[in-house]
């Protein structure tokens, strides 16, 4: 038997394509499938503490409230522009592939312009957003130790007008219902059995410099000293989380803009139009509507549920 | 299919998201008591709605702006099963070892 040789194009040469797919089209899916596999894991964590740290948790509407140029308490409205803006600049990235199938440079070139600016919008509203929750609630909190749940070494915020009011109701006893003495009064036991340290309920070690003298914190710190501390909202690892999620939703926001940029220089550079298609186009949009999907799921697991 | 009818359908998926959005904004200010209230499966039903009007819109983002919904059938399915094997897995050994921990925790 004569030994064929093999052409490119053959399929046992590789040249075949059973997903009728191109390669970098491919490659761009396969990278979303591990994308969204780190972004589930991010989700899942985040609802793994979420439950274990069920009492100290915040909830969403109680700490993202601000809107710009208006006082006062509107949750949610400011989160449900910024999945709008990323709906919309989901949609303007749709319509440029669209006009890229047909060669329509001049319609890439606005649809992509448009999408640009949507993702640019975008990440100025985070940043908006992340300076309010770094700065904090003009009342802040207080951290205090309690004796709820049978154990004493509990520590939890407060409002600082709950704590005055705490102090103030507990005046005449001359006892101060946050202070250790209080506590050992009804769990002398469990407080002398173990040596003394301050818990939150999870068991995670409270900073003992920030308990019981009516300090007053606020926001949660980012950078200096203090920073991922605590913050006034919750537990520690609230913040934490927010920083980690919605920063790393962001920084894909960020890239995906640098990207767009990119293949918008090569769009006016009549790139694409050289090489006969558009598909370049058709795989950053894919980056930019995943970037728009996690956005969906951090919007639900994050500010809703 | 024509230039139009596509242009077409994705603004009609742009309005279904951006409804839905909506829907999702309203239930979060107001949260009905009865959807508070109830519970599927150990979550209220007002987070059940959520969670399933996510899926309904990532369903429309994945199938019409990601054009899943036009691939051939094998590429569909190696995108669509490790994800859909995997992350339920995963969700599921972390939320039933969040339980447990808080169990063990606060009793």
């Amino acid at each position: 038997m004569k030994k064929k040789e093999l052409q490119t194009n053959d399929t046992w040469a590789g040249g075949g394509k059973p997903m009728k797919a191109s390669y970098g089209k491919l490659m761009m899916w396969f990278f979303l499938i591990t994308d969204a596999l780190t972004f589930s894991a991010f989700l899942g964590a985040y609802g793994y503490h979420r439950f274990v740290h069920f009492e100290e948790w915040p909830i969403a509407d109680h700490v993202f409230t601000h809107f710009p140029f208006i006082q006062g308490h509107y949750p949610l409205f400011y989160v449900a522009l910024m999945t709008f803006i990323l709906i919309v600049s989901s949609v303007t990235m749709v319509l440029a592939v669209h006009a890229g199938k047909y060669m329509n440079k001049k319609g890439v070139v606005i649809w992509l312009f448009l999408t640009i600016v949507g993702g640019v919008t975008f990440l100025g509203s985070q940043a908006w957003e992340w300076y309010h929750f770094i700065k904090g609630t003009k009342h802040g909190a207080v951290l205090v130790l309690s004796g709820q749940h049978g154990q004493p070494r509990v520590a939890h915020y407060v409002s600082p007008e709950s704590y005055d009011y705490q102090k103030k109701a507990y005046n005449y006893s001359k006892i101060d219902p946050y202070s250790k003495e209080y506590l050992f009064k009804f769990h002398k036991e469990k407080m002398e059995k173990e040596p003394y340290n301050y818990k939150y309920l999870n068991g995670d070690t409270v900073p003992e410099d920030l308990l019981n003298d009516g300090k007053v914190i606020r926001g949660a710190p980012l950078t200096g000293p203090n920073a991922f501390r605590y913050n006034e909202y919750g537990h520690t690892t609230f913040s934490n989380f927010f920083y980690f999620i919605t920063g790393f939703h962001g920084f894909h926001v960020f890239t995906g803009v640098i990207i767009n940029i990119i293949i918008f220089v090569n769009v006016l550079n009549n790139v694409y139009q050289r090489r006969g298609h558009y598909e370049m186009v058709e795989k950053v949009g894919l980056y930019w509507h995943f970037v728009d999907l996690v956005w969906v799921f951090v919007f639900t697991f994050f500010y809703l549920v | 299919m024509s230039k139009e009818s596509s242009t077409r359908e994705i603004w009609i998926v742009f309005w279904i998201l951006l409804i839905v959005t909506a829907i999702e904004v309203v239930l979060g200010i107001i949260k009905p008591p009865f959807m508070v209230e109830n519970y599927i499966v150990g979550v209220t039903l007002l987070n059940m709605t959520f969670i399933v009007l996510t899926i309904v819109k990532a369903y429309y983002i994945v199938y019409a702006f990601m054009h899943l919904g036009s691939e051939r059938k094998n590429l569909k399915l190696s995108i669509l099963l490790p994800i859909w094997i995997l992350i339920p897995y995963l969700l599921f050994i972390l939320l039933t070892e969040s339980a447990f921990q808080e169990f063990m925790l606060h009793g």
